[in-house]
């Protein structure tokens, strides 16, 4: 890990000057015409300067995120209206609020499935090719249906939402599961069989630890995924909360830098979510002495 | 109530065929058959459901009105076929894909760009990325350019870090007996390296193919022409036509499936030789 700090530093370094670079190549036409309107004629450094302080860039330039995360979050913090509307707090703990009950739900039914299609032939052969078609399905593309599909019969809020980051998490658990369920060999199997162990105590003793490994590594992913589904989900609510609904506003009025504050917290809140599993994994492992 | 009745026994039917299939010995005839008979038997009691319940259309249209839908519309739906996923996803799945790998092979020449570009692509590949859809439509205009943008963004770093994976697949034995050889950088890539490689590109290739058509439709909710099935989703669910909604998920669909399936056979041609594609 030491060892791979400086090079991804220096990576990391590397992308922050093309954004800035990039800021300067896509702003400069509006600042080039700006300058002509006033009738001026600055310098090459005044126009990168002004590329970098537009009021709607085509590309905000870094610093410009980061003030504008930091008066939507810190600053409303200290002026005591953390949860109001215009905080970019508020609009993440109403994606987070979602991606958590899709995570959740679609976790427990992958779990589920993953156990029937285990433990039951027929489930295994039917259902299995099904939940891999279901996945090449673009569920996103359908997700402004399922909204208001739902509201019409009386779902809305929170649920819709996190149905959608459901569907898109359940599969990596169904997967990994299934996979984890099935990794112990004919030598473990046949030990407990001569232990005289119940399917029950062979499902809780043996099959259910071993598979934990995949489980987190799944975990991962759904994670992700019901991130992305949340947010996607929030699209056609008509932009009113949350991270996604700060995109589709931002599109709509061209604020580009409310786009990519948005956007940023995202990835944000996406890093910290997977680290969590990461950090819950490597505990529970170390627990159980697998690790 | 005859409908539903009629959905009970279908299950029942559906259930009991299964359960037999699944007794007798496997085979490729049976491993086909079970799941379509689940499939059929789910498809029945949709529509047995719906009409004996007596849903609204609106709400739920049973799979017959979406067939009828779906041959009425045929030329709409191709128009959007064309504009979404030729133009779209396929053009982006191409370009993405392709830098990704080109990239790939760049980097796997200098170690210190590995060790600091791959965890980064790693990060970035678990972002949600379809949300720079709303930046690059407004960097790209409205047509198919900025839907295949979103694309290429989409693909690139899941393809990209695959494909490093993939080129560090070799063991050292087998690149000491290129050097043996005498073979070059240039050889050993082509002859050695690569080929070992390409289960893991199948694998970024695969992952790509949902991912296309996912950003090329959900870039067109931020804008688009007036076709493409995006824009036809978006815009048929607030006129309350959702038989033209599912007539287009149905194509979805099938196009992603096909897709996949796709590169799937392109892959047992391709990698005949990995344990995974044996026996």
């Amino acid at each position: 890990m030491k060892k791979s700090l400086i090079p991804i530093l220096t990576v990391v370094a590397a992308l922050v000057v093309i954004w800035y670079g990039a800021a300067v190549a896509l702003n400069m036409p509006w600042a080039k015409d700006q300058a002509k309107r006033a009738g001026t004629e600055p310098g090459f450094s005044e126009l990168v300067a002004d590329t970098w302080s537009q009021d709607k860039p085509k590309l905000p330039a870094p610093h410009q995120v980061v003030v504008e995360i930091w008066n939507t979050t810190v600053v409303m913090v200290a002026k005591g209206r953390g949860l109001s509307k215009r905080s970019l707090i508020y609009h993440s703990w109403v994606t987070l609020s979602a991606t958590g009950l899709g995570f959740l739900m679609g976790t427990v039914l992958g779990i589920l499935l993953a156990v029937g299609i285990v433990y039951n032939r027929v489930m295994d052969m039917s259902v299995m090719p099904w939940v891999i078609a279901s996945q090449t399905i673009p569920i996103l593309a359908i997700a402004p249906m399922i909204i208001v599909v739902l509201n019409a019969v009386g779902i809305s809020g929170l649920l819709p939402k996190a149905m959608i980051s459901m569907y898109l998490s359940f599969f990596p658990v169904v997967v990994g599961m299934v996979k984890g369920l099935r990794s112990p060999g004919v030598m473990q199997l046949d030990q407990m069989k001569t232990w005289s162990a119940t399917r029950g105590q062979q499902f809780w003793r043996l099959r259910l630890p071993s598979s934990m490994p995949y489980l987190f590594a799944s975990l991962k992913v759904a994670m992700a995924a019901s991130l992305v589904g949340a947010i996607v989900g929030e699209l056609p609510t008509g932009a009113i909360a949350g991270l996604g609904a700060r995109l589709l506003a931002g599109s709509y009025y061209g604020q580009t830098i409310q786009i990519w504050s948005a956007l940023i917290m995202a990835a944000a809140l996406a890093a910290v979510l997977v680290a969590l599993i990461g950090v819950i994994q490597r505990v529970v492992l170390k627990r159980m002495g697998m690790a | 109530m005859g409908w539903i009745v009629f959905g009970f026994a279908a299950w029942l039917l559906g259930w009991r065929a299964n359960v037999w299939l699944a007794r007798l010995p496997k085979s490729r005839a049976t491993s086909l058959a079970v799941p379509v008979i689940f499939g059929v038997t789910l498809v029945i009691i949709w529509e047995c459901l719906v009409r004996g319940f007596d849903i609204s259309p609106v709400l739920l249209p049973p799979p017959s009105v979406i067939a009828l839908r779906f041959a009425a519309s045929t030329s709409i739906l191709w128009q959007d076929f064309v504009q979404t996923v030729l133009k779209g996803a396929l053009s982006g799945y191409i370009l993405g894909c392709g830098g990704a790998f080109l990239t790939a092979v760049v980097i796997d020449r200098f170690p210190f760009l590995q060790r600091g570009l791959l965890p980064v692509g790693n990060f970035v590949a678990a972002l949600p990325i379809v949300g720079m859809a709303p930046i690059l439509v407004m960097w790209f205009g409205f047509d198919w350019q900025s839907k295949a943008a979103v694309v290429v963004v989409m693909v690139f770093f899941p393809m990209l870090v695959n494909t490093v994976e993939g080129l560090q697949a070799t063991d050292k034995m087998q690149r000491d007996l290129m050097r043996t050889y005498a073979a070059g950088y240039g050889k050993t890539l082509l002859k050695l390296r690569l080929p070992a490689a390409m289960p893991f590109i199948f694998n970024g290739l695969k992952i790509s193919t949902t991912l296309a058509l996912i950003g090329a439709i959900v870039a067109e909710f931020f804008g688009s022409p007036i076709k493409g099935m995006g824009f036809r989703i978006s815009t048929s669910v607030g006129q309350l036509a959702l038989d033209l909604v599912w007539a287009e998920i149905v194509v979805a669909a099938v196009v992603g499936s096909a897709f996949y399936g796709g590169v799937s056979l392109l892959e047992k041609a391709v990698t005949f030789w990995h344990p995974s594609q044996r026996g």
